[in-house]
């Protein structure tokens, strides 16, 4: 199990997929979730909505993870054959140094820097300008580099699934692709209940995806599974770590789009402590997710925000505690379990 | 075995910048008298101590040579400018009392300036002895002569503050393992050194001359156990430290694990030393040649280069053991 | 071997300024295997000598130590506080996958901290080395066991192709030049030479070329040439302090050169048309391990040849093969050049 386990989020990190730009990701979600749903289809954005046990009775449950990661894509080409670089939600201080993917063919680059001994002490301290970046393929012409890249195309970083210290995973995209695996998890066990699940496109350019879905899917209940951020290094005050690895699935209580609702908090928590599930509430109210769009929809519908910690988020060495993970999973399903039966009016 | 505070007063007392060393040279043969086979100065005035032993060459080198104050200009109204042999900070200095060879003191202050923040740096600095002008300073210092802090040394049963510390603490170290050394297995030649604060001059003659097989040197390097101190490890009281980096040297990957493996076996604390900053007489013996083997064992030291210098005794102590232990063993 | 797959494996291995075995053996079996009498000496220095008729000696000097990082202490929770051998701009260091050479390789990241507790005036502001963490994801006890003040951390990275047949990744700076001398030595390979020949790849030149001090010392050269890599033209620097990449070796002059050593190169580029460009050193002394080489014992004819290469001391360092190539014939040509002549007449000033 342990080992299907990291090979999905292997194989879902390793893939790319920026905003707008998920195929990959939704093909690889297709190809595991196939002879496991009733239905899935991809809309307009490019969100994959699956549906499993239609018509079934209980609790219809909606889960929703986003596919969407962030990234980089190729603004211009300049006549030494250099691309410079436009940003989604990457801190550009990240840049320097690394080697990146671009577009459909995965040219490999590289972004280098000026070398340290032409650079002053306090030319050092400050971050490079994102536009004094560029990328490098090789290419000592305009023309020779467009023979391999194009405007446009999107750039991710090199970043492989790696498994380290004391069951701890490192990989790109963790945020949201664990989310993604919660629920491939999930759609393929033998939950009775029926489930509407949203993988979103669209989610770190301003929750866009789920925006439609949203007016799509009709639940009872959604849980939006995510990574969020955890700052537990030994330098972070206690209070400002948000959450905590290796402390369990992190539920939301606010953030910047969502007050989510004490009643269905405690639910979870019931179904947690039920099993013995450990969990940590997300102490921060910064941040925003899909339930944004979910709890909104229709005449408000109610959310459960439930994400695995993971740090340094956004960076290509996202670090996340597969017991975390494992957790979450856990606690889905015994929520499923404990619920899933009741009907809405009755829970 | 609690150290001879005695002596490490006498040698820590003894005034001595760089290139003016003979009366720490003085007090270090006087107290060693009877502990070995033979000794040489030579022309950059480093004290070549060789005690006899069965086995490879060894140079051991403590710096004798504390950073000081050279005379370099008097004005008329008998202020005396200064330029420093060694590293200095400016801010440091201001208000530091300091002594001349022959017993005269003055204190370190700084002109009058708009901005001392910003503007202060070692020419805006002057030594002020009291006299009324030129012709009545230079009846008691000239251009040329040397002064160093005149801070006295204190001692109690923890620790050591004195100036000077960096590196009579060193020579100390070797003085007293010579004492306690029974057959060395190697053949030891203990080097006290001129010039190391002024770019490690002492030690590339005395290399020259000894042309050892393998190189140890003694000297202090910095604790980092003070409020908000920066990230390094080596703390006070923490041990002897193997040192395995400074700016000068990388110290020998075989010279580190002897020493270690002799401190683990004899039951010795000592802590790793990594320094960006800063350098020791290693950083010369190392590229002697064709190459030597080397080491560094250093005393976990606060405040260096200040006239409050501090360290543990037990460290002292534990660097003696070291050193003895290790050269008893052999490589 | 092949020169570009023999440049690709040593940069895989780690050889930080003081810690070059991992580099040195592989540097070492592959010249003794190319049929060089190989040795290494006090210092590390690995030593790789061709013979000739032994009428004198020339050596060439390419350091195989890369820089690095260093464990300074062990935070809690399992994160490292480091600290650098050699120097890195701090700010290509985030996001960083490492590789902590304890008692066995462990990984780790060095990571950044979440926006949340970055004030929008620090995203302007560089983070500084002292305040980065490796995150190794074990905990405080079983990290103790692994990994101790001291041990040697290198950014783990593996050496790419790039088009244009330009190979990217770490420690290229210096390793490009052990492979040039590779290259030359197979140019050689049928060559009897009035020279002995001694390819020494030293160690420590990032903390200042201590290795290349003793090895100087060791072989007593009459001719010794330094063999580093130059700043190629980016768009962001001065097109007078950098030479081209793609155009040939840097034969450079100035007066920590021996003024007919830069002949006998030049000459031999112009003589077998070999492409180069010259540069000239305007700070008097070196950087390279050419500072040192000169002034061995009672002094040593010294050379010092560049090879072009983009974005120095990061892990994406770039050179162009073409580049490797061509310095390695105009090696192997200068030293065919010698053949017969008086070296006295040769060096005369």
């Amino acid at each position: 199990m342990s080992v299907d386990r990291t090979a999905l989020i292997k194989k879902l990190t390793d893939a790319n997929g920026l905003p707008g730009d998920e195929g990959e990701i939704r093909n690889i979600i297709r190809t595991e979730l196939e002879g496991h749903t009733d239905s899935i289809i991809t809309d307009r954005l490019g969100n994959l909505i699956v549906t499993k046990n239609s018509g079934r009775p209980g609790l219809h449950i909606g889960l929703s993870a986003h596919m969407d990661e962030v990234g980089m894509a190729v603004l211009r080409i300049n006549e030494a054959g250099l691309l410079t670089i436009g940003t989604f939600g990457v801190d550009p201080r990240l840049l320097p140094s690394k080697i990146v993917s671009i577009g459909k063919d995965k040219v490999k680059g590289v972004i280098g820097t000026k070398p340290v001994h032409m650079t002053k002490p306090d030319e050092r301290e400050r971050a490079i300008d994102l536009d004094a970046l560029y990328i490098d393929i090789g290419a000592s012409t305009k023309e020779e580099a467009e023979k391999s890249v194009s405007l446009g195309d999107f750039v991710y970083f090199d970043s492989e699934f790696v498994e380290f210290g004391e069951r701890k995973i490192k990989a790109k995209a963790l945020d949201d692709r664990l989310g993604c695996a919660v629920m491939i998890e999930i759609l393929k066990s033998d939950v009775k209940t029926p489930i509407t699940a949203i993988f979103c496109s669209q989610e770190e350019v301003g929750l866009r995806g789920s925006a439609v879905a949203a007016n799509r899917a009709h639940v009872d209940v959604y849980i939006n599974l995510e990574g969020t951020v955890s700052a537990d290094m030994p330098s972070t005050d206690a209070h400002e770590r948000v959450t905590v690895l290796g402390k369990g699935p992190a539920l939301s209580l606010i953030d910047r789009t969502s007050v989510y609702l004490k009643e269905y908090i405690n639910k979870i928590v019931a179904a947690a402590e039920e099993n013995g599930i450990p969990y940590q509430y997300r102490a921060t109210g910064a941040g925003g997710t899909d339930a944004a769009n979910y709890h909104v929809a229709h005449g408000g519908t109610p959310v459960i925000g439930l994400a695995t910690p993971c740090r340094y988020l956004h960076s290509p060495v996202s670090v996340c505690d597969l017991r975390d993970y494992e957790n979450t999973v856990k606690l889905v399903r015994a929520f499923i379990q404990k619920y899933g039966n009741s009907a809405r009016a009755e829970s | 075995m609690p150290i001879n505070t005695a002596v490490l007063k006498k040698v820590c007392e003894a005034f001595g910048p760089s290139g003016h060393e003979c009366q720490v040279r003085e007090v270090i043969l006087e107290d060693l008298k009877g502990c070995y086979d033979d000794y040489q100065v030579d022309v950059l005035g480093n004290l070549i101590v060789h005690k006899k032993g069965d086995g490879p060459k060894i140079m051991l080198a403590g710096h004798m040579d504390e950073i000081g104050f050279i005379v370099t200009y008097i004005e008329d109204e008998g202020f005396i400018r200064f330029s420093n042999i060694g590293g200095f900070d400016p801010f440091m200095l201001v208000s530091r009392r300091v002594i001349f060879a022959n017993g005269v003191q003055g204190v370190i202050r700084s002109e009058r300036l708009e901005n001392f923040r910003t503007e202060l740096s070692q020419s805006k600095l002057y030594i002020d002895i009291g006299a009324p002008n030129k012709e009545h300073v230079e009846k008691l210092v000239k251009v040329g002569d040397v002064a160093v802090y005149s801070a006295s040394f204190y001692a109690d049963e923890y620790k050591v503050m004195t100036p000077a510390l960096d590196d009579r603490v060193g020579c100390f170290i070797m003085m007293e393992t010579l004492k306690q050394l029974k057959n060395p297995k190697f053949d030891c030649y203990f080097v006290f050194t001129t010039q190391e604060e002024v770019g490690l001059r002492g030690a590339k003659t005395s290399v020259y001359t000894v042309d050892p097989d393998y190189g140890l040197a003694f000297d202090v390097t910095g604790a980092f156990d003070t409020p908000k101190a920066l990230k390094y490890s080596m703390k006070m009281g923490g041990g002897a430290c193997i040192k395995i980096k400074d700016a000068s040297v990388i110290c020998h990957k075989a010279m580190i694990d002897f020493l270690t493996k002799v401190a683990v076996d004899n039951n010795i604390k000592y802590q790793y030393e990594i320094l960006d900053m800063g350098g020791t007489d290693t950083g010369a013996i190392h590229v002697h040649k064709s190459g030597v083997i080397s080491g560094c064992i250093s005393v976990s030291s606060r405040y260096i280069h200040g006239d409050a210098e501090m360290c543990a005794q037990s460290d002292i102590e534990d660097c003696i053991n070291l050193t003895v232990k290790a050269l008893e063993t052999g490589i | 071997m092949d020169t570009k797959k023999f440049l690709m494996s040593i940069c895989d291995a780690s050889g930080v300024a003081g810690y070059e075995e991992e580099a040195a053996g592989l540097i070492k079996s592959a010249f003794a295997e190319a049929g060089c009498e190989t040795s290494i000496d006090k210092l590390g220095n690995v030593i790789a000598l061709k013979k000739g008729r032994g009428k004198f000696k020339v050596a060439f000097f390419a350091h195989m130590d890369e820089i690095g990082l260093v464990v300074i202490n062990l935070d809690k929770n399992g994160f490292i506080r480091f600290s650098q051998i050699g120097g890195y701009d701090q700010r290509t260091l985030l996001g960083q996958e490492v590789i902590i050479h304890g008692r066995e390789k462990v990984y780790g990241v060095i990571g950044i901290k979440p926006p949340h507790l970055t004030p929008s005036g620090d995203a302007m502001k560089s983070v500084k080395m002292s305040d980065m963490l490796i995150d190794t994801g074990y905990g405080e006890e079983k990290l103790k066991e692994l990994v101790n003040v001291g041990d040697i951390i290198t950014i783990k990275r593996k050496t790419i192709e790039l088009k244009g047949d330009v190979v990217s990744g770490k420690a290229i700076d210096d390793r490009g030049c052990v492979a040039v001398m590779f290259e030359c030595l197979k140019n050689l390979k049928d060559f009897n030479h009035d020279a002995d020949i001694y390819f020494v790849s030293t160690t420590r030149e990032e903390v200042g070329s201590q290795g290349a001090i003793v090895a100087a010392y060791g072989i007593e050269p009459d001719i010794g040439v330094a063999l580093d890599v130059d700043f190629a033209k980016t768009p962001e620097l001065k097109p007078t302090r950098t030479c081209e990449m793609g155009k040939g070796t840097v034969i450079q002059m100035g007066p920590n050169i021996h003024p007919k050593v830069f002949e006998l190169f030049k000459n031999a580029a112009k003589d077998n048309g070999i492409p180069y460009q010259v540069d000239v050193m305007t700070t008097g002394q070196s950087g390279t391990d050419a500072r040192v080489v000169q002034i061995s014992r009672e002094g040593v004819a010294s050379g010092l040849l560049g090879l072009p290469l983009k974005y120095m001391h990061t892990s994406v360092e770039c050179v162009a093969m073409k580049d490797v190539t061509n310095m390695g014939k105009l090696m192997s040509a200068m030293i065919m050049g010698l053949n017969g002549k008086d070296l006295e007449e040769q060096l005369c000033l």
